[in-house]
């Protein structure tokens, strides 16, 4: 059972403060860490290879201190990484960061499934799973929170927004994973003494064999023009008194504004 | 000189204080109030290769040294005294069996103590013979390829929960001291009971329990070292475990040092925080100071013994010396508390109770201070 888990170093949310002024992120100074939901992609390839041997492979497209990240998944137990990193990846949406995932993987040839988290938590999109499993040509199921494996084939419950979805899927596929599949496991003593001497390949446009126009900005679909946050709202006033005066006051605010 | 881990001890000492920051932190009041052996806590230890630090890997350890051991023992005590005095004490049964075991004790013994598989637990410790070593009853009696048990030991931690446990005996009544040998005991050994845990004032979870042997038949090759040897295992053994008791014992006062400074950031009386008044100040000043110069004590200790130098009388001065800080420590963070200091609302109740023990086990403060005033007037 050969499994891939694809990657993403963000920026640790629980640390990021927000400047009043700009009503940006303060990033300096902020350590990055796994993406939350890629630890649990990472957890449950770790599981499945326990169970059904083979090997995991990660990767991560990003900046070199994304290397710190991939090392940490080798301190939990994974097999090899890989870092895809090069200039010309800068600036990618998630179209350009599936492709060159996908140019990745199918350098790396055969698997039985790949596994992303459900979506990062500095972008938020949820694109990059469902994009690669297109882009990989092989069936997907996103959010999904249970799997077992017998006879090449997979059945996954997946979360839906009134309930769960039972699926059977065959293998080779792609799925991207909720919190509730598992609870990550640490690194052991031994894993990040051997992650630490572990050599993680970096591989480029180069290496790749791929064309420039079809990753980074230029194979972008979508420009960011321009991050904002809306402005924080002004004029919250709290009524008080017994329930019978708060509904009077409110009701009669709302009828002099014209709202009901 | 240089203070500094290495790389390798620093990435160690990391990896060991997230996974104690957060497996065994947010529990540890609960394993206090509940009074059960955390032994989801020594799994833990054991999956994430915690148990056998100074174990060479031929034996199933990480191959580290005791400065490594030591600075990991600290993080677990920080996030839970209870779990940090259960990895000290099951030292005190991987140590005498890395310095005087032979192959095949090492192999059946030492391996499966290293990667945390079994728990030990060490035994000197009799209702008429605590300080004075050499006055133990407990006789063993050989009889063929076998010896024979007979006698009890009292306050043993990890009693019950340990699996292995190195006991001395007598083996020459008239010996004195030179009569004592060291034994391997298998839980379940028939003969072999436990009687009754002592209700203490604190670490209700930690195991002090009697080893009660009768008739307990064991086989002569579970000998360890030489006959009319063991009061050598035990004062060798006490040696390191007197800095684990003491980095058990920092840890605990970094733990009080680090509550004292969250509630005095945050209570706030004549409208400012007590952290800005001087009286706290100095308070805390005291607090951190002291658990510097402990924790240079025994890591100095640890530093020595690795390097192979004499260190022994440094582990007692590091013993001695955070036991006592850890006892000030808390009482200064309890003080800073006021009333709440007192209430079981906050954990610095728990450390002022669990504090006392570190000036009593494995050698009280006044047999601390006979070892260095003999190393003093040497």
């Amino acid at each position: 059972m050969d499994i891939i888990v694809c990657i993403k170093q963000v920026p640790d949310t629980t640390e990021v403060k927000i400047d009043r002024k700009t009503n940006t992120l303060i990033r300096e100074g902020i350590p990055n860490v796994i993406n939350p939901f890629d630890k649990n992609a990472v957890e449950e390839a770790l599981r499945l290879r326990e169970k059904y041997g083979g090997k995991v492979i990660v990767i991560s497209m990003g900046p070199p201190h994304a290397q710190e990240a991939l090392r940490e998944t080798i301190a939990m137990g994974a097999d090899e990484a890989i870092l895809l990193s090069d200039k010309a990846f800068a600036g990618a949406d998630t179209l350009a960061t599936s492709y060159t995932l996908a140019m990745a993987i199918k350098k790396l040839g055969s698997f039985d499934l790949v596994i992303c988290g459900k979506q990062a938590i500095d972008g938020d999109t949820a694109q990059v799973g469902p994009e690669l499993g297109e882009m990989l040509d092989i069936s997907q199921v996103a959010y999904v929170c249970k799997i077992s494996i017998e006879d090449g084939k997979a059945i996954v419950e997946r979360v839906i927004e009134d309930g769960y979805e039972l699926m059977e899927v065959t293998l080779p596929f792609l799925m991207t994973v909720t919190k509730e599949i598992n609870e990550p496991r640490h690194a052991s003593l031994r894993g990040v003494l051997k992650a630490k001497k572990k050599e993680i390949p970096i591989w480029g446009v180069k290496e790749l064999g791929i064309n420039e126009d079809k990753v980074g900005l230029n194979g972008s679909a979508t420009q960011v023009i321009k991050i904002f946050s809306p402005p924080p709202r002004e004029g919250t006033r709290m009524i008080e008194g017994t329930i019978e005066e708060m509904i009077q006051e409110l009701v009669g605010n709302l009828k002099k504004r014209k709202v009901i | 000189m240089n203070f500094n881990l290495t790389e390798d001890q620093e990435l160690i000492r990391k990896t060991a204080q997230e996974i104690c920051q957060e497996e065994f932190a947010p529990k540890a009041n609960e394993v206090d109030e509940k009074g059960e052996f955390p032994i989801e806590n020594i799994q833990k230890l054991a999956q994430y290769d915690l148990m056998g630090i100074p174990v060479s890997e031929e034996y199933g350890g990480l191959g580290y040294d005791f400065v490594t051991w030591s600075v990991v023992g600290e993080e677990i005590s920080i996030a839970c005294t209870t779990t940090g005095a259960i990895f000290g004490a099951n030292m005190l049964c991987i140590y005498p069996l890395m310095l005087f075991g032979n192959d095949d004790q090492k192999e059946k013994y030492l391996t499966p103590l290293a990667k945390g598989e079994k728990i030990g637990a060490f035994a000197i410790t009799e209702p008429n013979a605590g300080s004075d070593v050499g006055s133990i009853r407990t006789d063993a009696v050989k009889d063929g390829d076998s010896y024979i048990l007979n006698g009890t030991k009292v306050f043993i931690t990890n009693a019950g929960e340990a699996d292995i446990y190195v006991i001395l005996a007598k083996t020459n009544k008239e010996r004195g001291a030179r009569g004592i040998s060291a034994f391997i005991v298998e839980k379940g050994t028939p003969g072999f009971t436990f009687g009754k845990n002592e209700n203490k004032m604190a670490f209700k979870a930690l195991p002090n329990r009697e080893l009660i042997f009768e008739d307990c038949k064991i086989p002569a090759e579970n000998l360890l070292y030489k006959d009319g040897r063991g009061f050598r295992v035990a004062m060798q053994t006490l040696d390191v475990g007197r800095i684990g008791m003491g980095i058990g014992a920092v840890g605990l006062a970094k733990a009080a040092l680090k509550e004292a400074i969250k509630y005095a950031k945050s209570r706030i009386q004549f409208e400012k925080p007590i952290a800005s008044f001087q009286a706290i100040q100095f308070m805390l000043a005291d607090m951190a100071t002291e658990i510097e110069a402990a924790r240079l004590l025994i890591l100095k200790a640890a530093f020595l013994k690795d390097r192979g130098q004499k260190f022994e009388d440094i582990a007692a001065m590091g013993k001695l010396y955070a036991s006592e800080v850890a006892m000030r420590v808390v009482n200064k963070a309890v003080q800073i508390h006021g009333g709440y200091g007192y209430s079981k609302e906050y954990p610095v109740e728990r450390y002022f109770r669990e504090a006392k023990l570190f000036e009593i086990v494995e050698g009280t403060s006044e047999i601390q201070r006979s070892v260095i005033a003999n190393y003093v007037l040497k």
